[in-house]
C-alpha cells in the first residue's frame, strides 16, 4: 500500500516539475513555476519518507537543518555573485550523487548484489558526480576570483586529461566485468575528482557562461545515473530535465560565441591572442563630454543601450535605469540590447537590469533588435566590448571572427563609455571606437552615466 | 528482471529528455539565470536517494555519506527555490508596480 502512495507521489511530483519549467516560458507565469517546483519536491520527499527501509529519522533531520542553514544565506547573495552560487550548487549536486553512488557500492558489495548493470550505473554516477563536484568548485573559484581567471595551460594538457579520463573509464569497465575488483573503485573516485579540476584549469573567464551550463548538464546526468542505480523514475525524470536544460543553454552559449564544445573545453580561449596590433594604423578617436551626449540624446527618437558585464562591475545599473527613465519621460524610446553572453552566466544581464527596476519589455535580445539598429539614433555602449566589435563580421584574422554581435556600428551615432582606450577582456582591438560615427565618453561607467543623466534632467525645464 | 528494468528506465530517460528539450526551448531568454537556479533545485531531487541511504543506517560509512548527501541536496533545494523566486520578483512589466 505505502508503495503505491510513494509511487503516486513521485508521479505527481514529476508532472509538477514539467509544469514548473513550462511556466518559465514567460515572466508573468514564472513564479507559479517556482511554486510548482516546491510542491513537486515536497511530494517527492514525502513519498520517500514513507519508505519502509528508513529506520531512523534523526540524521536526516540534522542534515536537513544543516542544509537549510547553508542554503538560506546562499540564496541572499548579491546578484553579481549569482554565477558563483550557481556553480557552487552544481558542486553540491555532484557531491550528493557521488556520495550516494559510493554508499550504494559499499552496501551492495558484501551483499553480492552488484550486478553488471548496477555497477555500470554506479560507475557513471560516481564519475559524473565527482567530476562535477570538483569542476564546479573550480568554476566557482574562478568566478569569485579566488583562483586566477586566466586559463592555466601546460604542454600535453589535453593528452594528460584524456588519458586520465580513459583510465577512469577503464576502471569503470573493470568493475562492471568483476565487481570484486573493488580496489578499482577508489581509483575511479580519485581520477574523477582529479579530472574535474584539470578540465576547468585551462578554461578562461570569458568561457564561464558555457562551462556553467555544461556543468549544469553534468549535474543533471549524475542525478539520472542515480535514478538508474536506485531504480527510481522521478530521479531519472528530474535529472533529465536538468540535463536537457544545461545542454540547451550550453548550445545557446556556444552559438553566441561561434565556438564548438570541444573548442571551449580544449581551446584555452583568452590566452593565446595573436597580436595583430602593430600593422594597423591608429585612427584618431573622437571624444565627447556628458553635455554633448545629453544634447544628442535630447534630439533622438530612438535610443539603444548595450550593457556588458563592465556595467555591473561599476555598479552602474541604477544609473542606466535613471537614464532610461529620463528618456521615457521625453517620449524617446529606449531599449536595452542584450547579447546572450553578456554577464557571467546565461541571462545574467537581464537579472542585473531587472534588479535596477528596468522593466522586462525594455530588454531586447540581440537577434530581435539587430534589424532595428539602422533606425536607431543613438546607441550607448556601457561596459561591453567584444560583443559590439564589427571585426567579428569581416576580419577573418580576428579571434572573434564569426561571433554574432550587436550591430551598433549601424546606428546613426554610437556613444561608447570606457575608462581608457585599453583593449577589453579578451585583449582584442575594437575598431568601433575609431569609427566615424562613434564618440567616446571616457571615465567610470557609473560616473559618466550620472553626469549624462544630470545634464539631461537639467535641461528638462527649458522646453522646445 | 534487471534487463526489463533497464529498458523501461531508458525509455523514461529518453522521453523525459525530449520533454525537457521541448519545454526548455520555450523558456523566455530573459529568464535563463532563474531557469538555471530552478533546475538546480529540481535536480536536488537527489535528496530522495540520499534520504534512503541516511535513513537505512546500514553501516556507519553509508550513514555518514548519506547524511552529507542529504545536507548537500537540502542546501540546493532551499537556496535554489529561494533565489529563483527572489530573482523572478524583480521582473516587472513597463508601468507595473513592484
Amino acid at each position: 500500500m505505502t508503495e503505491h502512495v510513494t509511487q503516486a507521489a513521485y508521479l505527481v511530483a514529476a508532472a509538477l516539475f514539467v509544469f514548473s519549467l513550462r511556466w518559465m516560458s514567460h515572466p508573468k507565469t514564472a513564479r507559479r513555476g517556482v511554486a510548482a517546483g516546491v510542491g513537486g519536491m515536497a511530494l517527492a520527499v514525502f513519498g520517500t519518507l514513507l519508505h519502509p527501509e528508513i529506520v531512523a529519522f534523526h540524521w536526516i533531520a540534522i542534515a536537513a537543518v544543516v542544509g537549510t542553514l547553508i542554503g538560506i544565506p546562499l540564496s541572499r547573495v548579491a546578484l553579481t555573485a549569482v554565477p558563483q552560487r550557481t556553480a557552487l550548487s552544481h558542486a553540491f549536486g555532484g557531491l550528493a550523487a557521488g556520495l550516494v553512488g559510493t554508499a550504494k557500492f559499499s552496501l551492495w558489495l558484501p551483499e553480492g548484489e552488484l550486478t553488471g548493470f548496477r555497477t555500470g550505473a554506479i560507475a557513471v554516477e560516481v564519475l559524473l558526480g565527482f567530476l562535477t563536484f570538483t569542476g564546479s568548485l573550480m568554476a566557482a573559484g574562478k568566478l569569485q576570483e579566488v583562483i586566477p581567471t586566466r586559463p592555466i595551460t601546460y604542454r600535453g594538457q589535453n593528452f594528460i586529461n584524456l588519458t586520465l579520463l580513459a583510465i577512469a573509464l577503464l576502471a569503470g569497465v573493470g568493475l562492471v566485468l568483476d565487481p570484486t575488483l573493488w580496489a578499482l573503485f577508489p581509483v575511479l573516485v580519485v581520477l574523477s575528482l582529479l579530472f574535474g579540476v584539470l578540465l576547468i584549469l585551462p578554461i578562461g573567464g570569458a568561457d564561464m557562461p558555457t562551462v556553467i551550463s555544461l556543468l549544469n548538464s553534468y549535474a543533471g546526468l549524475a542525478a539520472v545515473a542515480m535514478g538508474f542505480v536506485l531504480e527510481n523514475k522521478v530521479l531519472i525524470i528530474a535529472g533529465a530535465l536538468d540535463g536537457s536544460s544545461g545542454l540547451i543553454l550550453s548550445i545557446i552559449m556556444c552559438r553566441a560565441m561561434n565556438r564548438s564544445f570541444t573548442n571551449v573545453l580544449f581551446g584555452a580561449f583568452g590566452q593565446v591572442q595573436a597580436s595583430t596590433k602593430g600593422a594597423a594604423e591608429q585612427k584618431p578617436v573622437k571624444s565627447a563630454t556628458a553635455q554633448d551626449a545629453a544634447d544628442l540624446l535630447e534630439m533622438a527618437r530612438e535610443v539603444v543601450v548595450v550593457p556588458g558585464y563592465g556595467l555591473a562591475v561599476a555598479q552602474a545599473q541604477h544609473r542606466a535605469f535613471e537614464l532610461y527613465e529620463q528618456l521615457q519621460k521625453r517620449g524617446i524610446r529606449c531599449r536595452f540590447a542584450i547579447h546572450p553572453v553578456a554577464g557571467r552566466m546565461p541571462g545574467h544581464m537581464n537579472v542585473l537590469l531587472a534588479e535596477a527596476n528596468v522593466p522586462y519589455d525594455a530588454l531586447a535580445e540581440m537577434d530581435d533588435i539587430n534589424g532595428d539598429l539602422p533606425q536607431v539614433d543613438v546607441a550607448i555602449v556601457v561596459g561591453a566590448n567584444d560583443v559590439v566589435n564589427p571585426a567579428a563580421r569581416h576580419d577573418q584574422s580576428s579571434p572573434i571572427y564569426g561571433m554574432p554581435i550587436i550591430d551598433v556600428d549601424k546606428c546613426k551615432t554610437v556613444l561608447a563609455i570606457k575608462r581608457t582606450m585599453n583593449p577589453g577582456f579578451a585583449g582584442i582591438d575594437n575598431e568601433l571606437y575609431t569609427a566615424d560615427n562613434t564618440l567616446m565618453l571616457f571615465g567610470d561607467a557609473k560616473a559618466v552615466l550620472s553626469e549624462v543623466v544630470k545634464a539631461l534632467s537639467g535641461e528638462s525645464g527649458m522646453g522646445h | 528482471m534487471h534487463q526489463l528494468d533497464f529498458w523501461s528506465m531508458t525509455f523514461v530517460f529518453m522521453l523525459a529528455t525530449f520533454v525537457g528539450i521541448d519545454v526548455i526551448r520555450n523558456v523566455s531568454r530573459l529568464l535563463h539565470t532563474p531557469l538555471m537556479s530552478l533546475t538546480n533545485a529540481i535536480s536536488a531531487i537527489a535528496v530522495v536517494g540520499s534520504v534512503i541511504i541516511a535513513g537505512e543506517q546500514k553501516t556507519t560509512f553509508s550513514l555518514v555519506l548519506g547524511t552529507i548527501a542529504v545536507a548537500a541536496s537540502v542546501t540546493n533545494i532551499v537556496s535554489g527555490f529561494l533565489i529563483t523566486d527572489r530573482m523572478l520578483k524583480m521582473f516587472r512589466q513597463q508601468g507595473a508596480n513592484r
